[in-house]
């Protein structure tokens, strides 16, 4: 789950990580009376999870109350990238005389964490890595011994970092440590980390991703999840429990596994079909959850035809039939469905559907063949 | 010969009890032929399930039964305990299918394997499992897709699209030496170069399928693998090739891989490595039935 700034910035303050007072805001009123309450002058921040906010004209300076008006006016409703902003960040603005980066992330190759800073903040880092990466100084950071000071202090060093922000700096990475480990996060990122000029070091903005497998020990995460920013179909996908993309053509996927799922939109592709979606029922999943994902599917207008392509390994071939079953008498669907099925209990599965015996139902015999009925199918009927 | 597993493979069912998946799976693979000859509770040890005795530790099915390999399908919550008690135990080989297992605790797991444990080698965790057709098979596939008797290898990420290419094999009559199942998740205990390694160096496996998926830098690894160390022909499919261009926050994730995890760079570097490179895994069966004949 990827974090707005403002929430990035609360989930820093709770380990420590020194950010910059603020409130939230839906509406221009509301913005207002924030900025006047935190005084004057304050920075205007749209709240959307993207990259480009400045650029895009989605952070505004305001020195007083129609300044702080006329900012929220011109970000609410603002389109960042197709992000279209329904929440302003007001905090003090924050006199700057240094900009840095700071990140903790995973290194998937070393198998460790991975620390990354450098002097030159406030800008694209992924061009300074591109065009300078001696300026980004790296530090592997073995999960059993985490970082301290006196190791975030030697990395602050051949950083390049001033003198003056030293200790401020290692203080913030050993606090963003803990964010990042103790709150179950794959990314924490800072740019820019800021040297004011009363000399502090402070996080100006945030970037929180955090792992969702670990929800189930942070059940204050939950005021976080935004379903009202998915679109419905991923949204209802979402409270199913499923892995939903939507994508443009005719054919709707369901498959059991993301690399199966992402194999099916390969292969239909492949023989001239146009993918409808993604789907990914997961590992085990029953009838039930079979028959949801034909409820979801069910709902995307564009779909012509639809491919079930499961091969059983924990999920069993005839939970998947008595799902496709369930879904059939359950909702309306007018397209065709193509399955192919094969793997664990694949037998048993193939003689819940013949047994049922619905002219809708298409069994195929390998995945290749069924993409090209499945295609075929959808092309006559678009 | 096979890698990892074979018919001396002892395993044990960790977190046993009738209901459980380890059950469900575990009386799978012996149905299948695999030595299953012990499970652990600690509530139930001294129990009998479906006649395979069960211990309160590890520690004591291995020093009861010579269990060299143990099998983990409990929840997330436990299964990182899970794997470090098998390892304490000197279980060499260690295969845990539980998916959702938190990243960090994965990261703390492998640390703790490497440090204090490297003899004990982990598969997984969100795997299918490993199979060794004809002598072994633990974890989640389904045996009857495999064919015994070599000489191609497998190595898949993904656990479905490892079903699909062990079968389009065993369609074609070519049998397999082992399949590996490693698994998507951030820190694999065992990757694509470990198994690459191991089938260069067994010597009935004459050819190997790798199968990987967009993100990360494996495929890449691997590739560089290819080209230095092997010999043997690899064919290759990456899944996700028309899939879309992700939405990433941040931008430390691209400056640690160096690209952006598209199927087409992973491609481009399998097929400079030498490697066979697929569209599909129905046309990585064919390229390898060709590979194949020719050997």
């Amino acid at each position: 789950m990827d974090l707005l700034e403002y929430q990035g910035k609360q989930y820093f303050a709770r380990y420590g990580v020194p950010v910059s007072d603020g409130e939230a805001a839906d509406d221009v009123e509301t913005a207002v009376a924030a900025a006047e309450r935190i005084g004057y002058p304050v920075v205007v921040k749209a709240q959307v999870r993207v990259g480009g906010r400045g650029k895009a004209g989605g952070v505004r300076l305001a020195n007083t109350t129609e300044e702080a008006r006329a900012a929220a006016e011109a970000i609410l409703g603002l389109d960042i990238k197709g992000h279209v902003v329904r929440r302003v960040w007001v905090e003090h603005a924050t006199d700057i005389a240094k900009e840095y980066y700071a990140s903790f992330t995973l290194d998937r190759t070393a198998k460790s964490h991975l620390c990354m800073l450098s002097a030159r903040g406030g800008v694209d880092i992924e061009q300074v890595a591109d065009e300078s990466p001696e300026a980004i100084a790296r530090l592997e950071v073995d999960p059993l011994d985490g970082i301290d000071a006196d190791a975030a202090r030697r990395l602050a060093q051949q950083a390049g970092i001033d003198a003056e922000a030293i200790d401020g700096v290692a203080s913030v990475l050993v606090s963003l440590y803990r964010c990042y480990e103790e709150g179950d996060a794959d990314l924490v990122e800072i740019n820019p980390l800021v040297l004011t000029t009363d000399g502090r070091v402070h996080a100006l903005d945030a970037k929180v991703t955090l792992d969702d497998s670990a929800a189930f020990r942070h059940p204050d995460w939950d005021v976080w999840r935004d379903l009202d920013a998915l679109e419905p179909r991923e949204r209802l996908a979402r409270e199913k429990g499923l892995q939903y993309v939507g994508l443009d053509g005719t054919v709707g996927i369901i498959a059991n596994g993301a690399g199966l799922a992402m194999s099916t939109c390969d292969v239909v592709k492949q023989v001239g079909g146009e993918p409808a979606n993604f789907l990914d029922i997961g590992g085990g999943a029953n009838a039930e959850v079979m028959a949801s994902a034909l409820e979801v599917i069910t709902t995307d207008e564009k779909v012509r035809a639809i491919f079930v392509n499961v091969f059983g390994g924990i999920t069993r071939g005839e939970e998947v039939a008595k799902g496709i079953v369930q879904a059939l008498e359950r909702v309306h669907i007018d397209a065709p469905i193509v399955v192919r099925l094969d793997g664990t209990n694949a037998e048993q599965g193939r003689a819940i559907l013949a047994e049922y015996g619905s002219q809708q139902l298409v069994s195929s015999p390998t995945m290749l063949d069924a993409a090209r009925r499945a295609s075929e199918l959808a092309a006559q009927r678009a | 010969m096979s890698i990892f597993v074979d018919e001396n493979t002892k395993v044990v069912i960790q977190g046993l009890s009738p209901t459980s998946q380890g059950c469900y799976h575990g009386l799978r693979n012996r149905a299948y032929g695999t030595q299953v000859v012990a499970g652990t509770n600690p509530r139930r040890g001294g129990e009998v399930i479906e006649g395979i005795p069960v211990y309160s530790t590890v520690a004591e099915a291995v020093a009861e039964t010579g269990a060299n390999a143990s099998f983990i399908t409990v929840p997330p919550a436990g299964a990182p305990a899970a794997i470090l008690e098998a390892a304490e135990a000197g279980i060499p080989f260690v295969v845990c299918i539980t998916e959702f297992i938190p990243a960090h605790d994965e990261a703390r797991v492998f640390a703790a394997l490497r440090r204090n444990f490297p003899r004990t080698r982990l598969l997984g965790p969100n795997c299918p499992g490993i199979i060794s057709p004809g002598k072994a098979n633990i974890g989640i596939t389904a045996g009857e897709i495999a064919l015994a008797g070599g000489p191609v290898g497998l190595v898949s990420r993904s656990g479905t699209v490892f079903y699909q290419a062990l079968y389009e094999l065993t369609q074609k009559g070519i049998g397999q030496t082992t399949g590996v199942g490693i698994g998507g998740d951030p820190v694999p205990g065992t990757g694509f170069v470990d198994c690459l390694a191991a089938f260069q160096a067994d010597p009935e496996t004459k050819a190997v399928i790798m199968i990987g998926e967009i993100g990360g830098t494996e495929e890449e690894r691997a590739a560089r693998f290819i080209a230095e160390q092997m010999d043997k022909p690899v064919v290759t499919y990456i899944a996700g090739v028309t899939a879309p261009p992700g939405r990433k926050m941040g931008h430390a994730g691209a400056i640690v891989s160096g690209t952006s995890g598209t199927a087409a760079a992973k491609m481009a570097a399998l097929a400079e490595a030498g490697a066979l490179v697929a569209q599909n895994p129905t046309e990585a069966g064919e390229l390898m039935a060709d590979v194949v004949a020719g050997l």
